[in-house]
């Protein structure tokens, strides 16, 4: 089986672009451009030098030694936390701005849940210069002030999504309704491997600089280009779509995908949306997402804002129904405490994101001989008010 | 004969009303259907509400909304309508998104059309490719027409292929927008229609998306032979209330 997207845009049954026809053009134009403007040598020379100079990559594989120790396996941590603006997220933003301007657009918009893409996008159109407009859901400004802040430093207008239930999903309706409205003069990065086709395909090849590095890496510091196991947290699932994508179709390596439990999947209050979701179509895309039995897409719940998508990239449905990866959930108390864990045994604070992906140890056992790599995607900082609530720091 | 191609027979321009079904109240479906036919108008489209209206604009979103919190759902604009055909002979048409058909299932759905009396679909997130390829065997099956929407800048290839494949009408959406009442057409609509014209469709074309009094439908009617009027309605409800539905759909004609 083949994991990569097909012509018409597909991963399996997953995927498409379920667009009103006001998207058309727009979503046409892209995807018949992306490929070619991507593999040009100059676009690749831009992007590969911005990535290096500017997101300071490559980011480190680092072997987690005490970590390693107490788990009795290999622990390879890939420090995308270490990227400009704090996460993976600015590894698309660039390339997407890059993109952008070979288009012609002279108009960026972008959603952001917790504000993480938000800034990501921001900061790449303070970069060159290129007005931007984020969507963010109005319950979201309020939760997460600081990168509210952090966008209008850098020169983006902040609109509030105030529809339905105020979150990300609503934040992405209002880009897609402002696309529609902007078709000519407007590039949308959307920040996930989400969406209608191109998105899903373009951002995950953006973020698979991550698996790229990862196989030299290893291959300097294991003798071999490839780990037994790779370990990423899933929400719309774009650092764990870069960490993948140059294992996907190589099956020595074991995927492993952790969604976020929340308060527990049977708690009316999660984001497991391979355990809780039905196929179905959100924001262009055929996947699994959470919905009432009529068809209402739901909202979801994860202490951290960046894995509270009712959908999933349709990437990541195709893994889970193929069963090329193994899904695991894990709720909001075990994920916080191994934002305290990595933090006092590697000194690194981990996003309450990345946190989740890392309870994987708790649940999997792995061999002392086993070479796992875990994306470490985010850094804490814009958790902090979270943990100090948490544990009352 | 489908209904809908029998009343685009009729030497006159169609005036088309679109209203969020379980909106103001959750049974005010069949009065609303009720009224409009009453009121001359020519032919409704009932929208099942869903939670992500990504193509609508604020109005159709908060009625969506509120009728879901109504308590609308497919079954139950079902029942409400089983027995519709026995009151109104006007065409019918189902206006709602991909999501919540799939999850009610493609063939039941489109069955249950047929039982009730239901002429057509609009699904705005249904691309017409996949229609094509996926689910018109189906949608042919049970007599259902499916219209689709061309907007400014869809390429002239694409909307002599859309033609081709259509059936009932085109629904020309007015402006590169989201739904939403506007006060008046510029120029750059005014140009949009009369292009349309003159390609000399063979699929009649309605007008949509920013129609809300005298002026903009006859600007629309101009160059179509009808126009749909969704927001501007929805509003006046929300105001003025079912019993006076008469008024507004007046005010548009005379």
């Amino acid at each position: 089986m083949n994991y990569n997207v097909d012509e018409k845009g597909y991963y399996g049954d997953f995927g498409g672009a379920f667009i009103p026809e006001m998207l058309y053009p727009n979503v046409t134009e892209l995807r018949e451009s992306y490929l070619t403007i991507t593999e040009q040598p100059e676009f690749k020379k831009e992007f590969d030098d911005l990535l290096k100079v500017y997101v300071g990559r490559p980011t480190p594989l680092y072997f987690a030694k005490r970590l390693s120790e107490r788990y009795q396996t290999k622990i390879y941590l890939k420090r995308e936390d270490l990227c400009h603006t704090g996460a993976h997220k600015v590894n698309n933003t660039i390339g997407q701005i890059l993109l952008a301007e070979r288009l012609g657009k002279t108009r960026i918009i972008a959603e952001t849940g917790a504000g993480q893409h938000g800034v990501a996008t921001a900061t790449v159109c303070a970069l060159k210069g290129i007005e931007c407009i984020v969507y963010m859901g109005e319950l979201d400004i309020k939760r997460q002030a600081p990168n509210v802040a952090r966008m209008k430093m850098l020169g983006a207008e902040v609109r509030a999504a105030e529809s339905g239930s105020k979150t990300l999903k609503d934040a992405t309706n209002e880009a897609i309704r402002d696309w529609i409205n902007n078709p000519v003069d407007t590039h949308y990065i959307i920040g996930s491997v989400v969406g209608p086709h191109p998105y899903p395909d373009m951002v995950a090849r953006f973020q698979s600089v991550i698996s790229e590095e990862t196989k030299w890496q290893l291959q300097e510091q294991e003798g071999r280009d490839y780990p037994d196991h790779v370990i990423a947290c899933v929400g719309g699932g774009s650092n764990a779509a870069g960490l993948y994508y140059h294992y996907l179709n190589d099956k020595r390596v074991n995927i492993i995908a952790v969604e976020a439990a929340g308060k527990g999947i049977d708690s009316g209050e999660s984001a497991a949306t391979s355990a809780l979701g039905k196929e179905g179509i959100i924001h262009g895309s055929k996947t699994l997402l959470m919905q009432t039995p009529d068809g209402q897409i739901t909202e979801p719940y994860s202490i951290s804002a960046g894995l509270d998508y009712p959908g999933v990239g349709p990437l990541h449905a195709h893994l889970f129904r193929s069963k090329r990866a193994e899904f695991i959930s894990i709720p909001d108390q075990e994920a916080m405490d191994w934002g305290l864990t990595l933090s006092q045994m590697e000194g690194i604070i981990p996003a309450i994101e990345t946190a989740h992906a890392f309870a994987a140890l708790d649940v999997r056992k792995f061999g002392s001989d086993e070479v796992v790599v875990f994306n470490c995607s985010g850094r804490g900082d814009k958790d902090l008010e979270t943990y100090i609530d948490y544990f009352k720091l | 004969m489908n209904r809908i191609d029998q009343k685009f027979q009729e030497d006159h321009k169609l005036l088309s009303i679109y209203f969020s079904a379980g909106h103001p109240r959750l049974e005010d479906t069949v009065p609303i259907l009720k009224n409009l036919q009453a009121a001359g108008v020519d032919m409704v489209e009932i929208g099942l509400p869903f939670s992500d209206p990504l193509a609508d604009g604020p109005t159709i979103q908060k009625s969506s909304t509120k009728a879901l919190r109504n308590g609308m759902t497919t079954d139950h604009l079902f029942s409400q309508l089983e027995h519709i055909r026995k009151d109104i002979h006007i065409p019918l048409v189902l206006m709602g998104y991909l999501n919540p058909m799939m999850q009610y299932g493609i063939e039941k759905f489109c069955k249950k059309c047929e039982a009730i009396g239901i002429d057509g679909l609009i699904i705005p997130d249904l691309p017409v490719d996949v229609y094509h390829d996926e689910f018109k065997t189906l949608f042919d099956q049970y007599g259902l027409y499916n219209m689709f929407l061309i907007t400014p800048q869809t390429p002239e290839e694409r909307i002599r292929y859309i033609d081709k494949v259509s059936n009932g009408f085109i629904y020309m959406v007015s402006s590169a927008s989201v739904t939403g009442a506007k006060n008046t057409f510029g120029n750059t609509q005014t140009t949009y229609f009369e292009r349309i014209a003159n390609m000399k469709l063979n699929t009649p074309t309605v007008v949509g998306f920013g129609i809300s009094n005298r002026e903009t439908y006859e600007t629309a009617t101009a160059h179509s032979k009808g126009a749909i009027i969704g927001s501007a309605f929805i509003q006046f409800l929300e105001e003025k209330g079912v019993a006076q539905i008469e008024t507004f759909i007046r005010s548009l004609r005379e």
